[in-house]
């Protein structure tokens, strides 16, 4: 396949019309020993037929959770997405456009943001959002490093090693800048250690981190770890997952100063792991200080409602190296499938499937005591827990004999999720294969 | 008109149904203590299926995108996004795939990282890629951290400069700065390149790097990049080459063998992957064999017949994102890549060549072009002639194209161009669209001389005028509040 419209003739027509005889003439500013002598070693290019063949074949070499019942979450979830999204995220004025630069012709565009600014900020309680970020785990970096960057010379990020081991490795790489030393704190039978996080803030913390529910699914106790780092006058930062607020205490209600969390679950397929979207948002005083696109809404010459890419003064773009953050592009259309998700399933729906989630693991959690199995950690979760195996490779493999995307394998235990989307039967047959019947 | 989703709710009118409960209803009070629940509302907005489908749809008419038409807007390489590619990454073998699952289940996904890092390789000169960053600058940041890991195993405390050439995207400073890296700026010379004298000056024991875009965001090629190379490497420094530009040079020219050590490519701009309004983005980093350790980790590699992810790498960066990269993107350009091949490949990168020279060379009669020789993929002019004849600037040029029918091109950039408007019409558009758009630029000149302020109060067009960007900044509203 090729995408050049431009014939040969046509081509020969445009060289004449700017004096020059060859397109090789084009490239005369570069010298030879730099020029690819021989053609590149890839293969022939190939026509749409082949190429659906070849996707086919190798999606078909995969084993999707369209066609097994998937209870893997820790981190990326399997909900429902309305067709109706799918759908209308394939209106190539959005896919095809790029950031919406002016505001003139992007005004659909700008307004999408701004309405998924204000849900972000609806669901985490928070009152400023950003327009996006690349994904939780980089969300709370820079979370992090606002958190460091603003508190005048203070380093110290404590944080519970309960949360997504895959964002404390995201954080680790981050804080190379020297910006930000990271203290991790073990956490206790699944939760994180408050009293040892409490004992470890000190005039040099910038912030403490928890995730809530945390990497085990379960419901961290942030209420004393708020009033301590505020005493202190840190940042309380937040990972949260965005179904389970429809349930559970908002960051806002918690005290956090910023919460960030995974958007994956909010439209987006699950895709491999990307592309997803982090969601970004703040108190109101940090506004100035936020990375990423912020859209504001203003008046045109006629003084017509309108938006607009805003403070722009804090972007790499106005101010290169002092600029809070090098974000440029971010997820835009991830962040459009979120607002159009929360718009399809509404308030009533978003309470529906976050409290089925959790009727669901609890029917799991007493199906498997029945069994005689135990979970690794017994404390309050949302829809996720880890259930004791002996071998948890093994039974993962064994849940895959029987048709089922089994756990995360964690030290003698799975991981196991539960969306909306699981049936009665699925987690009957879990329990089966589990139970060893 | 434009009423915002909150503006059209009406109680009780969205019907989203979950299936019945097939499980006892257990209450949660029993199972999730009080402190943990939530008492705040959200305030959802209640719409029906059919008003938010047209409430999208109806957004979409307002938005500009390269299916809606031609979309010069330089350093951004707004290229068509081929169908298929979009195809295929839905694909439920490819979009349902759970990122934990057992390798022996993902072996056609591993296959799509493997050979795509291969094939990336094999593009730009380098040894090995590592596909986890989620966007140009996301990709930057991996790239500078590796430079920064790489001196630093070496026991190299030293090396806490990054140098940046004037000429740069805001991302390149910023993207040091990140990595914590104090930035040292690098001039142009009279004729838009890196000044080698400047660089010969500034190259020290304390400089970590160069990074470099080539072509530059003058649309030049640095033709002294082998002693830019050897300035830098003698220095002990590495060199960073940022992909923002390599559509044009693809397949003619190569990263890796002008002497980069390290590169990011964007594969929403050079391999036709949509830019999403904004994004998803992929951003894959690349290295020479001396920064292989210091990648990103995993990477994909492939051990006789089956594929596999390789984590055992002690000196890696870490992580900057969770799994393994935005794998739909992936996808897009995977398909991009092999749909092309190697001739497709070169003949993009020729074609992107040649129509923006031949832009160029039909805007000089009309438009002040500063470095007007043969330019890569892109090239800047500016409003000089029309600023100093009535006072039409860029941004006024730029609003005009709006009411012909155009996205307009980058302005303002390259800050080193006073009043610059940078055009990069990719290869995709036809000679027929280019002269269409030539005439359109062409007649906002000539507005610009005998009509100006229909060019300084435009658009006259489009769906707003122009708005007010110093109260949004001054009093933001950034969300909707219930009136």
């Amino acid at each position: 396949m090729k995408y050049t419209p431009n014939p040969q003739s046509v081509v020969e027509e445009m060289l004449q019309t700017i004096g020059l005889k060859s397109l090789d003439e084009l490239f005369s500013d570069i010298k030879a020993e730099v020029k690819v002598q021989n053609a590149l070693n890839l293969s022939e290019g190939m026509g749409e037929m082949e190429i659906r063949r070849r996707m086919k074949d190798l999606a078909a070499r995969n084993l999707t959770t369209e066609d097994y019942p998937c209870f893997l979450g820790a981190g990326a979830y399997d909900h429902y997405i309305p067709a109706a999204l799918e759908q209308l995220l394939l209106r190539s004025e959005f896919y095809t456009a790029y950031t919406p630069y002016q505001p003139e012709i992007s005004q659909g565009i700008l307004q999408s943001i701004f309405e998924y600014q204000t849900m972000i900020c609806k669901l985490t309680g928070m009152e400023v959002a950003n327009a996006s970020m690349y994904d939780g785990g980089s969300a709370l970096a820079e979370a992090c490093n606002l958190a460091c960057t603003s508190s005048k010379g203070r380093k110290k990020v404590i944080i519970s090693d309960t949360v997504h081991p895959e964002y404390l490795d995201i954080l680790k790489a981050y804080s190379l800048s020297g910006r930000m030393e990271v203290v991790l704190i073990p956490g206790k039978d699944g939760a994180a250690d408050i009293d040892t996080m409490i004992k470890a803030i000190d005039s040099e913390t910038a912030c403490a981190v928890i995730q809530q529910p945390n990497f085990y699914g379960i419901l961290e106790e942030a209420e004393a770890l708020e009033k301590a780092v505020h005493e202190n006058k840190s940042m309380f930062i937040m990972a949260v997952e965005p179904i389970s607020l429809a349930l559970l205490k908002s960051p806002a209600e918690w005290g956090a100063d910023i919460a960030v969390g995974e958007g994956q679950p909010l439209g987006n397929s699950l895709s491999m792991g990307g592309p997803y979207l982090g969601f970004f948002a703040a108190r109101k005083d940090l506004m100035r200080k936020i990375p990423g696109r912020i859209v504001g809404q203003t008046k045109d010459l006629d003084g017509k409602r309108a938006y607009v890419l805003t403070l722009q003064a804090r972007e790499q773009h106005i101010r290169r190296e002092k600029a809070g953050s090098n974000i440029c592009s971010n997820e835009a259309l991830c962040a459009l499938a979120a607002s159009m998700y929360l718009t399809f399933v509404g308030e009533k729906g978003l309470k529906d499937i976050a409290v089925r989630c959790h009727q669901l693991a609890v029917y799991a959690q007493q199906q498997l005591e029945q069994v005689g199995m135990k979970l690794k950690f017994n404390k309050p979760y949302f829809m996720e827990f880890a259930v004791k195996v002996n071998d948890p490779g093994a039974a993962n493999r064994k849940l895959l004999e029987n048709g089922i995307i089994g756990g995360y394998e964690l030290d003698g235990a799975l991981l196991l999720a539960f969306t909306e989307k699981r049936t009665r039967e699925e987690i009957d047959q879990l329990v089966a294969v589990l139970g060893g019947k | 008109m434009s009423k915002l989703i909150f503006e059209r709710h009406i109680k009780d009118s969205n019907s989203f149904t979950l299936p019945p409960l097939a499980v006892p209803a257990a209450d949660i009070s029993d199972s999730i203590p009080r402190q943990f629940l939530r008492n705040q509302h959200i305030a959802l907005p209640e719409v029906s299926e059919v008003e938010a489908v047209r409430h999208f749809t109806e957004l979409s008419t307002r938005a500009y995108g390269v299916d809606s038409g031609f979309y010069p807007l330089g350093s951004c390489t707004m290229k068509y996004n081929p169908k298929i590619n979009e195809w295929a990454s839905r694909l439920p073998g490819l979009a349902g795939l759970h990122p934990y699952q057992p390798e022996e289940t993902i072996q056609g996904a591993l296959q799509i990282y493997y050979e795509m890092q291969e094939m990336l390789s094999e593009i730009t000169g380098m040894d090995g890629f590592s596909l986890q960053p989620a966007a140009g600058a996301h990709g930057e940041m991996a790239g500078v951290m590796t430079i920064k890991a790489y001196h630093q195993n070496r026991q190299d405390h030293q090396r806490t400069k990054m140098m940046v050439p004037d000429s740069a995207h805001g991302t390149n400073p910023a993207t040091a700065n990140m990595v914590g890296f104090e930035v040292i700026e690098v001039e142009s010379n009279n004729r838009g390149l890196v000044d080698l004298d400047d660089l010969r000056g500034k190259m020290n024991e304390q400089v970590a790097g160069l990074m470099l875009t080539n072509p530059n965001t003058l649309g030049l090629f640095e033709e002294e990049i082998h002693e830019i190379a050897a300035i830098v490497h003698e220095g002990g420094g590495l060199l960073y080459y940022d992909g923002a530009n390599l559509n044009g040079v693809m397949g003619i020219a190569r990263p890796g063998d002008m002497g980069f050590d390290v590169i990011h490519v964007n594969l929403h701009k050079t391999f036709g992957t949509p830019h999403g309004a904004g994004g998803p983005g992929s951003g894959p980093v690349g290295v020479k064999s001396i920064l292989l350790d210091f990648l990103p980790r995993p990477v994909a590699v492939k051990k006789g017949d089956t594929y596999a992810f390789d984590y055992d790498m002690p000196l890696s960066i870490g992580k900057v994102k969770n799994f393994y990269g935005n794998f739909g993107v992936i996808v897009k350009a995977y398909v991009y890549i092999k749909a092309l091949g190697a001739e497709g490949i070169k003949q993009a990168c020729q074609h992107a060549v040649l129509n923006a020279n031949y832009l160029r060379h039909q805007l000089r009669d009309n438009y002040n072009i500063p470095l007007d020789r043969l330019c890569k993929h892109e090239f800047i002019a500016n409003s000089k002639r029309q600023a100093n004849q009535n006072h039409v600037s860029t941004m006024d040029i730029a609003k005009r194209l709006i009411d012909y029918g155009y996205h307009p091109p980058t302005i303002y950039f390259p800050l080193i161009v006073s009043e610059a408007m940078m055009f990069e019409p990719t290869e995709t558009e036809s000679k027929e669209r280019l002269d269409e758009f030539i005439e359109a630029m062409r007649a906002i000149a000539r507005e610009a001389e005998e009509e100006p302020e229909l060019v300084t109060n435009a658009p006259h067009n489009a769906v707003i005028r122009r708005v007010d960007e110093v109260t949004a900044a001054r009093k933001p509203v950034v969300k909707w509040e219930a009136p």
